[in-house]
C-alpha cells in the first residue's frame, strides 16, 4: 500500500469524506422520518393513505437508486429547477432508503401481538396513546436490527452521488485515481474512510439492541 | 462476551486487510518486448476504444457496432500486424479506466482520443501522433460565453473525468468551478440540464456532440494542443514500432486523409 497516495491528496480526500458523511446524515434523517410517514400510512384505517403508502414503497423500492437520482438530477432541469448534484444525490438517497425504512417500521409495528392493542383499547386509552405507550415501545426494539441494516447500507449507497457529480468521497477518489495512475491504492483507502464510517454505526447499534432488550 | 464479539470484529477485519495487502503485489508490470509475438498467439488485436464519443468511438444501438476515427485506425494497425483488418476486439473504455485496463493487460493498446502528456508517459509508451485536436468549449447557442476569454470563476465547465482539458482549464482560468462526470455522454446531459455553462474537451469530440445537437455550438479558437497518441504498456517497444510503422504506411499511401475525410468532414490540416 501507498500512503503518498493518501498524505498527498489528504485534503481532498476530506473534503470527498466530508461531504459524504453530511450526505448520509441528512438522508438519514431525511429517510427515517420519511419512512416513518410512509409506514403511518400504510397501517392507516384510511384506504387512501394505505394505496398511497403501498404504492410510493412498491414503486421507489423496485427501481434501481441511480435512477431515483437520475430523476432528481436530471429531471429537476425539465421543470424549470436547477438541483445541484450534492442535493440531488442525497434528496434520491433519502427517498429511496425511506420505502425500505417504510418496510421495516412497519414489520415491526404488526410483529406486536394483536392483544396488546386490544388489550390497551379495553382500558380505555385511545388509539394514539396506545400506539404511543404501548405498541411503538415494543416495535422499536423489533425494528432496530433491520433500520440498522438500512442506515448502513445507505452510508455505501451515497457513492452514487459520484455519478452526479456530488463531491462525494467516491467522486474525489475517482479524480485522485486518475491523477495519480494508482487506482488500487486510491480505492483501498477510500475503502477504509467507508468502514471508519459503518464499523462503528453497526457496532453501536448492537450495543443499543442489547441495552433496549435488557430493559423489558 | 462483549470483548469477544469486538475480538472477533477486530480479526475479520484484520483477515481483510492482509487479503487486500496481497492483492497489491499483482500489478502486472513486466516489460516484455515480445508483445507482438503474444498477439499473434493470441490471434487478435484487443483494443480499447470508446463507446460513446460520437466520429471517434460510437456504439450504434441498432447495429450494435462500433464506428468511428478510433475503429478505422485500430483496424489498419490489426491488418498491418496479423494480416486481417477483422482479427480485432473492441473493448469499451473510458478516461478513467483506459490505463488501469491496459496496464492490467485488458486491452493490448488503447485508441480512444487519449492526449499525449509527459505525465502519462511515465505510466504507458504512445505512438506517434495520430491525430491532432486542440481544446474548446461547447455551448448552448446563443450563450454568453463566445470563448475561453469569457470564462471567469464564476463560469461552471463540465468535463470527464481525468481528461487533459479539466486540468488545463484550470490552469488558464484560476478559482473556475468544474463539475466532472464519468462521461462526456452524462456531461453533455448535465449541460443540457442546465448544471453548468460549457463543457470542454477536444473540439473534435465537441463537433461531434455538436452534430447531434445542433441546439449547440462550438465557440472560439481551440487554447490547446492535443496531439493524440496511441498507448502500450510500457516496454512493448516492438508493438510501438509497428504502430508507427502502420501510421507512416497510411499517412504515404492517402488512406489517412480518406479516414480522416470520412469522419472529420474535411481534410487534415498539415
Amino acid at each position: 500500500m501507498d500512503f503518498s497516495i493518501l498524505t498527498g491528496n489528504f485534503d481532498i480526500y476530506m473534503e470527498g469524506f466530508y461531504n459524504t458523511i453530511l450526505s448520509s446524515v441528512i438522508a438519514l434523517v431525511g429517510s427515517f422520518l420519511l419512512g416513518a410517514l410512509i409506514a403511518v400510512f400504510r397501517i392507516s384505517s384510511v384506504r387512501g393513505l394505505r394505496w398511497f403508502g403501498a404504492g410510493f414503497v412498491e414503486f421507489v423500492r423496485n427501481i434501481p437508486l441511480l435512477l431515483v437520482v437520475f430523476v432528481f438530477y436530471y429531471g429537476s432541469s425539465a421543470l424549470g429547477l436547477s438541483i445541484e448534484g450534492f442535493a440531488a444525490g442525497t434528496i434520491g438517497l433519502a427517498v429511496y432508503t425511506s420505502a425500505f425504512i417504510a418496510e421495516a417500521i412497519r414489520a415491526g409495528i404488526m410483529a406486536v401481538p394483536k392483544g396488546q392493542m386490544e388489550a390497551a383499547r379495553s382500558s380505555g386509552l385511545n388509539y394514539i396513546q396506545t400506539m404511543v405507550h404501548i405498541i411503538l415501545p415494543q416495535a422499536i426494539k423489533l425494528v432496530i436490527p433491520p433500520l440498522g441494516n438500512q442506515f448502513i447500507n445507505l452510508i455505501k449507497n451515497s457513492s452514487v452521488l459520484t455519478l452526479v457529480a456530488g463531491m462525494d468521497l467516491m467522486y474525489f477518489a475517482d479524480i485522485i485515481s486518475t491523477d495519480t495512475y494508482r487506482t488500487f491504492d486510491t480505492y483501498i483507502f477510500v475503502a477504509i474512510f467507508y468502514l471508519v464510517l459503518t464499523v462503528p454505526l453497526s457496532y453501536g447499534i448492537r450495543v443499543w439492541e442489547r441495552r433496549l432488550q435488557r430493559k423489558y | 462476551m462483549k470483548m469477544s464479539k469486538l475480538g472477533k470484529l477486530l480479526s475479520v477485519m484484520m483477515v481483510v486487510s492482509l487479503l487486500v495487502l496481497a492483492g497489491c503485489g499483482n500489478k502486472n508490470n513486466s516489460a516484455s518486448s515480445d508483445a507482438i509475438s503474444k498477439i499473434k498467439e493470441h490471434g487478435k488485436l484487443v483494443v480499447g476504444v470508446k463507446f460513446d464519443t460520437k466520429l471517434f468511438g460510437l456504439k450504434d444501438p441498432a447495429s450494435g457496432n462500433v464506428e468511428g476515427f478510433d475503429i478505422d485506425i485500430s483496424k489498419a494497425i490489426a491488418k498491418h500486424i496479423l494480416g486481417d483488418e477483422n482479427a480485432i476486439e473492441l473493448k469499451e473504455v473510458t478516461s478513467k479506466t483506459r490505463i488501469p485496463m491496459l496496464n492490467n493487460g485488458e486491452i493490448d493498446m488503447i485508441v480512444a482520443t487519449m492526449t499525449i502528456t509527459e505525465e502519462r508517459k511515465k505510466e504507458v509508451d504512445f505512438s506517434d501522433v495520430y491525430f491532432q485536436a486542440g481544446q474548446s468549449l461547447l455551448v448552448k447557442k446563443g450563450s454568453p460565453i463566445t470563448g475561453i476569454q469569457d470564462a471567469t470563476k464564476d463560469t461552471t465547465i463540465l468535463g470527464s473525468k481525468g481528461s487533459t482539458s479539466i486540468k488545463n482549464i484550470k490552469e488558464k482560468v484560476e478559482g473556475i468551478k468544474v463539475l466532472e462526470f464519468d462521461n462526456y455522454q452524462d456531461a453533455f446531459s448535465a449541460l443540457k440540464a442546465g448544471k453548468g455553462d460549457a463543457l470542454t474537451t477536444d473540439d473534435a469530440i465537441l463537433y461531434g456532440m455538436a452534430a447531434q445537437d445542433p441546439g449547440y455550438e462550438v465557440v472560439g479558437e481551440p487554447f490547446t494542443d492535443e496531439p493524440y497518441g496511441i498507448a502500450m504498456q510500457k516496454g512493448n517497444t516492438d508493438v510501438v514500432k509497428a504502430v508507427n510503422d502502420t501510421l507512416a504506411e497510411l499517412k504515404a499511401n492517402g488512406e489517412y486523409d480518406k479516414i480522416y475525410e470520412k469522419w472529420i468532414g474535411k481534410a487534415p490540416t498539415k
